[in-house]
């Protein structure tokens, strides 16, 4: 037996990866665990729009960050911007009395800023809650799974799927083959891009039927985002596979990429209740800038003037991993100068 | 059109792979490598391929759709049927139609795999499998064959049918370099390479390489120096510096020249 234990522990301090697993990403767990899992928003985004709007925005609780008054304002423009998700809170004062406007689709400032005013009289402020009346969480978390099963199918999958070539001796077939790395590449990611956009729109659909998300966007715009991030994600997928030798090892390099998206793109934990050093990580990560894009799309009906910052984002991170996957493939295909057919 | 490397030196790293190889495979032949583990023989044959950066030296190799390939693994897709597997190759290699139809027939025939056109490759067994990835590497009729160790952990028979297999090819012109750890199979190529250590032994026909081995080997009932003996069968073998007495040859058969030669370059480095 101690012969045993001992053979293991070798194996294991062999194995960087697993030891990695073992050791770091505990610790790493455990800290990002401890500072994003944090559901008290201690602040809320508002604006307040109309003729009292200075005034109101004076009396205006601690908790909510009053960050722009416009006394021209209509009670248009006050829905307009939360649709547009300038703010979470919107009050308009154009109404007797006030109205706040809030954001249903950011969940947990919603459900943190209802209990806030709650304790105003209702005679100087009524609350509509926009886009997710009932606070549902199953609206909310819908349009984020979307993007977290495509990150699960693009990496893993995908992934999975290249190192087997590798792992069965058949990439160095395919390297001494008359094809171009380009499309030994497009050959190998087309069928999961294809196969993910249909998983996409199967659990789009099954979720719009299943928990009554409202559609209210723009269903071109959607697929626009959800293409990019499958870029992405894809590209994430290449990626693993030409730095994992075995099946098992990118398996692991796509949990390690999984877990902080889960944690910090701010589907379960909102951004805006971790510190700065955590939500920056949550800021880097593509899932966090798709759960924007399609609850902006399905739940406020945001079109591409408010939703351009998250698409231009995923097409520049799908532009700067894509790339630097093909050549990292590219490479493992050709190393030498290839005599071309 | 005569393939080979000329003075190659393979680095990985610190280490270096290939040192100076100079190898040349020629229509119509046959180049056996042979060597231990870690001799370079792989290396050799993907530098060949074109799959190896050499670090200096020269490659001169066909264009990837004049070579055929066959690495250590097989290199077959395991989820693909056999037919699945030729119609891939076929159409990467360019081949098609009735040409392909006439070829596929013509292979699976001569492999025997004719039977086992709808099974999963995965599913065939070891030697089966390695006659399968050798019809896909002869499948667009490359002028220069490269196999790796194609029969090793082959069975006896299947091992007779591969050699048929790679002669024929050899016979319809091509040139074939093949690395094998089995040395029967390798004195019946045309030529001969051994490596030891990234470093060309011995090379030449099977005869010159018997010929060329430095010293001798003798057959001894008792070995007087157990470091430059080895057993083969019920008998040993002893290495020595000297040259054979007048008249008795310098050593029997290749497995005891490749063991002798790398004996004789251990006493120059010792």
């Amino acid at each position: 037996m101690r012969a045993m234990i001992l053979k293991e522990f070798r194996e294991l301090r062999r194995d960087k990866r697993t030891m990695a697993m073992l050791i770091a990403l505990p610790i790493v767990l455990l800290v990002i665990f401890g500072y994003a899992a944090n559901f008290t928003i201690d602040e809320i985004s508002a604006q307040v729009v109309g003729p009292q709007a200075d005034a109101v925005a004076a009396q205006a609780p601690e908790l909510f960050k009053v960050e722009a008054t416009t006394a021209s304002g209509t009670s248009q423009d006050a829905k307009d911007l939360v649709r547009d998700n300038k703010a979470d809170v919107v009050i308009d004062t154009n109404t007797m009395p006030a109205t706040a406007y809030v954001d249903g689709s950011s969940l947990f400032a919603a459900q943190t800023a209802v209990a806030a005013f709650n304790l105003v009289p209702k005679e100087m402020l009524t609350v509509e809650i926009l886009f997710n009346p009932d606070l549902t969480t199953a609206w909310v978390m819908v349009p984020a799974l979307v993007g977290l099963i495509l990150t699960f199918i693009g990496t893993i999958i995908t992934s999975i799927g290249l190192v087997r070539e590798r792992q069965t001796g058949t990439l160095e077939q395919l390297a001494v083959m008359p094809l171009r790395p380009i499309d030994v590449i497009v050959g190998k990611i087309a069928p999961y891009f294809i196969l993910a956009s249909v998983d996409m729109l199967i659990v789009t659909v099954v979720g719009v039927w299943l928990f009554d998300v409202p559609f209210n966007g723009s269903v071109w715009l959607f697929a626009l985002g959800a293409a990019i991030f499958l870029f992405v994600v894809l590209g994430l997928g290449v990626l693993i596979s030409t730095a994992s030798r075995t099946q098992a090892q990118a398996i692991q390099l796509a949990i390690m990429i999984l877990m902080p998206q889960i944690l910090l793109s701010g589907f379960i934990f909102p951004l805006n209740a971790m510190p700065s050093g955590i939500a920056a990580i949550g800021y880097c990560l593509p899932l966090t800038y798709f759960v924007q894009l399609s609850q902006g799309v399905m739940l406020r009906g945001a079109g591409i003037d408010s939703l351009w910052l998250p698409l231009v984002v995923l097409a520049g991170m799908a532009a700067i991993i894509f790339t630097l996957a093909v050549l990292r493939f590219r490479r493992d295909l050709a190393p030498s100068d290839r005599r071309a057919a | 059109m005569t393939w080979g490397v000329t003075d190659l030196t393979v680095t990985y790293g610190a280490v270096t792979a290939l040192r100076s190889v100079t190898v040349s495979v020629h229509p119509g032949s046959i180049v056996a490598v042979v060597g231990g583990d870690g001799a370079g023989k792989t290396t050799l044959l993907r530098a060949l391929a074109g799959a190896v950066r050499p670090a200096s030296g020269s490659v001169n190799g066909p264009t990837l759709s004049h070579l055929g390939f066959m690495p250590t693994t097989a290199g077959v897709w395991r989820e693909l049927t056999v037919d699945q597997n030729i119609d891939f190759v076929g159409a990467s290699q360019g081949v098609s139609g009735v040409v392909l139809a006439a070829r596929r027939e013509e292979l699976l025939e001569a492999a025997g795999l004719a039977a086992a056109r709808d099974r999963a490759a995965g599913a065939l067994s070891g030697g089966m499998r390695q006659k399968l990835a050798f019809s896909l590497a002869m499948l667009h009729r490359p002028p220069l064959l490269i196999l790796d160790e194609p029969s090793t952990g082959v069975d006896p028979v299947s091992r007779v049918d591969l050699w048929r297999l790679i002669s024929t090819a050899a016979a319809q012109g091509a040139a074939v370099i093949m690395a094998t750890t089995y040395l029967d199979e390798a004195e019946r190529a045309s030529r001969v390479v051994v490596l030891d250590a990234g470093e060309v032994l011995l090379a030449g026909t099977p005869a010159e390489v018997l010929e060329n081995m430095p010293g001798h080997v003798s057959v001894v009932p008792a070995p007087s120096d157990r470091k430059r003996a080895w057993r083969r069968g019920r008998t040993w073998r002893e290495w020595s510096p000297a040259d054979p007495p007048a008249g008795t040859p310098r050593v029997a058969d290749l497995e005891d020249a490749v063991v002798g030669a790398a004996l004789a370059k251990a006493a120059v480095h010792a």
